[in-house]
């Protein structure tokens, strides 16, 4: 495992989320911490172990492909930020 | 009326069906405990009586669960009712639909109600990171109840429910029922469809209940159990009746005891409360055999990176478009994102979200989040070898006592490690519950100590047996009031 050296400002604009300085300052030297506390698992050997994604014996449950009816519209918007025409309102996309 | 709240679901439905009182007296009953009590415990995030009481003129009691009222942990769907998972990114929002439990509820005729505190998103183990408001410990209430699922648990120690249901990814069931002395089921993974229940991290989740006696657990799960076509995960599997082994000895049993989980560093009362559980197991006839999961002290790491990693994929759906918060006049898009989750979501879910989009970002893949998984494999390997040879395990819950409120807040990895007994039955994908097991006495409050009792995978009906035959056994009383 290679040593932690994790850029908190770097990965919380690929996790879009914006930090204060503050924040970043706390968040750097806990999960600093953290990331010191996990590296206790490359002391194990685990060259011929296949990993384990989840523990259900089921893969690839298919269903019939039919359409079915979706939430009520009114529902669905009612939780919508901005909605207006029975649309949900969004920030501009494209200049 | 107020002595109604004492009830097991059993009694209380017993109650029901002789005629002695009605389900609406019963609503009214835990009305006025919820008035005298929730201003200083905090369980209750939202409660609805009217609509409730309205369910339970008509309620059907001889159904089920005909009339019994259940708590939800607010992060659960329930159509019409909020469901914020105690975070100010979905403050508003309202339920469009009910998740699958709740249908199965209702089905039986139980009641839904009400919303349960929990920490932020399910993210914690103390409700201290909840965006609303403190629950407190109804043992002692300058103490946490334990987390995520804290309402939950705190609300049926208080006789503010019946029972509850919560969710369990990393102990989010146990650790917060041994910590307010009531029971909490963790079911297998599969079990339990989770269609309906917001994701924290979709390989670990489970749903399961809270109650007052292993036998109300058991019914509880006998209703919410069972294969749904909208969770690709739930099982499909022969109906089964968890009560069935309820009412038995030990006789017979082989319970193992995993050495690795009576280390240093654990409470030395707890650790004797929970010996003293053993030697009771081996009067009621268990046969005591000395286990080892050789991989226990590489499950909190583990779980800290498979956990966060799903998190950081499941929590980028709040981006303030469909639902939840968004920012107030965002400059473009990418403000819109960022600022909208820098003001929506508090800092455990930040810490954990970032942490996750570390162990999964490029060139750090491999070397956290891969190895992590291949891991948790060597941890699954030692649950199936340890239950070739043992029926269950039996260990603590929780290495510790209820902590004081404040105390951990600043030292999220000490936190963590508050998890240490409960996150490898997640991790292998089996069955757990947390049973009372006594008191310590500290400052003059008695402070509740869970044992737990760990089952191989889809293996429910033994466990709850198993954790009944103790429970009648009169060790202690499952069913001690909190002052």
């Amino acid at each position: 495992m290679s040593k932690p050296n994790l850029d908190v400002r770097d990965v919380a604009r690929l996790a879009r989320i914006q930090l204060s300085d503050e924040e970043v300052t706390l968040f750097q030297s806990q999960l600093g911490h953290i990331l010191e506390y996990v590296e206790q698992l490359s002391t194990l050997d685990v060259s011929n172990v296949e990993p384990t994604a989840h523990a259900a014996p089921v893969f690839n449950v298919f269903r019939a492909d039919e359409t079915h009816p979706g939430l009520p519209r009114e529902r669905v918007l009612a939780n919508a930020p901005h909605s207006a025409n029975n649309l949900i309102v969004v920030t501009k996309v494209i200049e | 009326m107020s002595a109604l709240t004492e009830l097991t679901i059993s009694d209380l439905q017993a109650g029901f069906r002789s005629g002695a009182f009605s389900p609406v007296e019963a609503l009214q009953s835990l009305e006025q405990k919820i008035a005298s009590v929730d201003g200083e415990v905090g369980a209750y995030l939202a409660r609805d009586f009217t609509t409730a009481l309205a369910a339970a003129e008509k309620a059907d009691v001889s159904l089920p669960l005909g009339g019994v009222p259940i708590g939800i942990k607010d992060v659960i769907n329930v159509v019409g009712e909020q469901c914020t998972c105690a975070s100010k990114m979905l403050e508003g929002y309202k339920a469009p639909y009910d998740a699958t439990v709740i249908s199965r509820l209702r089905a039986a005729g139980a009641i839904p109600f009400g919303r349960l505190n929990m920490d932020e998103f399910a993210m914690g183990s103390s409700t201290e990171n909840s965006a609303y408001q403190i629950t407190r410990n109804p043992w002692d209430t300058s103490r946490i109840p334990g987390g995520s699922s804290g309402g939950s648990a705190a609300a049926v120690a208080a006789r503010e429910a019946f029972a509850t249901l919560g969710s369990d990814t990393g102990g989010s069931i146990r650790q917060p029922a041994a910590l307010c002395g009531v029971v909490g089921l963790k079911p297998s993974y599969g079990r339990v469809s989770r269609f309906g229940l917001v994701a924290f991290a979709s390989s670990l989740d489970q749903i399961g209940p809270f109650a007052r006696s292993t036998r109300d657990c058991a019914a509880l799960l006998n209703v919410i159990s069972g294969k749904d076509p909208r969770d690709s995960t739930s099982l499909d599997l022969p109906a089964e009746d968890f009560t069935s082994q309820l009412g038995r000895n030990l006789r017979g049993v082989r319970l193992g005891i995993p050495k690795e989980y009576f280390v240093d560093g654990m409470d030395p009362r707890v650790r004797a409360k929970i010996e003293e559980a053993i030697q009771t197991c081996a009067s009621l006839g268990a046969e005591l055999v000395e286990v080892s999961l050789p991989h226990t002290s590489y499950a909190v790491g583990v779980y800290y990176i498979i956990a966060t990693a799903e998190a950081s994929a499941n929590l980028a759906r709040f981006d303030g478009v469909r639902y939840g918060y968004r920012a107030k006049q965002p400059s473009d898009l990418l403000d819109h994102y960022c600022r909208s989750r820098e003001e929506g979501f508090g800092s455990e879910v930040k810490r954990r979200i970032l942490l996750g989009t570390y162990v999964l970002s490029s060139g750090y893949y491999d070397a956290y989040y891969l190895r992590a998984q291949k891991v948790r494999t060597l941890i699954r390997r030692d649950f199936h070898d340890a239950f070739e040879k043992v029926d269950a395990l039996i260990c603590p819950t929780s290495p510790d006592l209820a902590f004081k409120i404040g105390e951990r807040v600043n030292d999220p990895l000490r936190m963590y490690l508050a998890d240490i007994f409960t996150i490898a039955a997640n991790l292998a994908g089996i069955c757990g519950i947390s049973i009372p097991c006594g008191f310590v006495q500290e400052g003059g409050k008695n402070l509740p100590v869970g044992l737990q009792f760990l089952g191989k995978s889809l293996d429910e009906t033994r466990l709850l047996g198993i954790a009944d035959a103790y429970e009648q056994s009169g060790a202690t009383s499952v069913l001690a009031t909190c002052p």
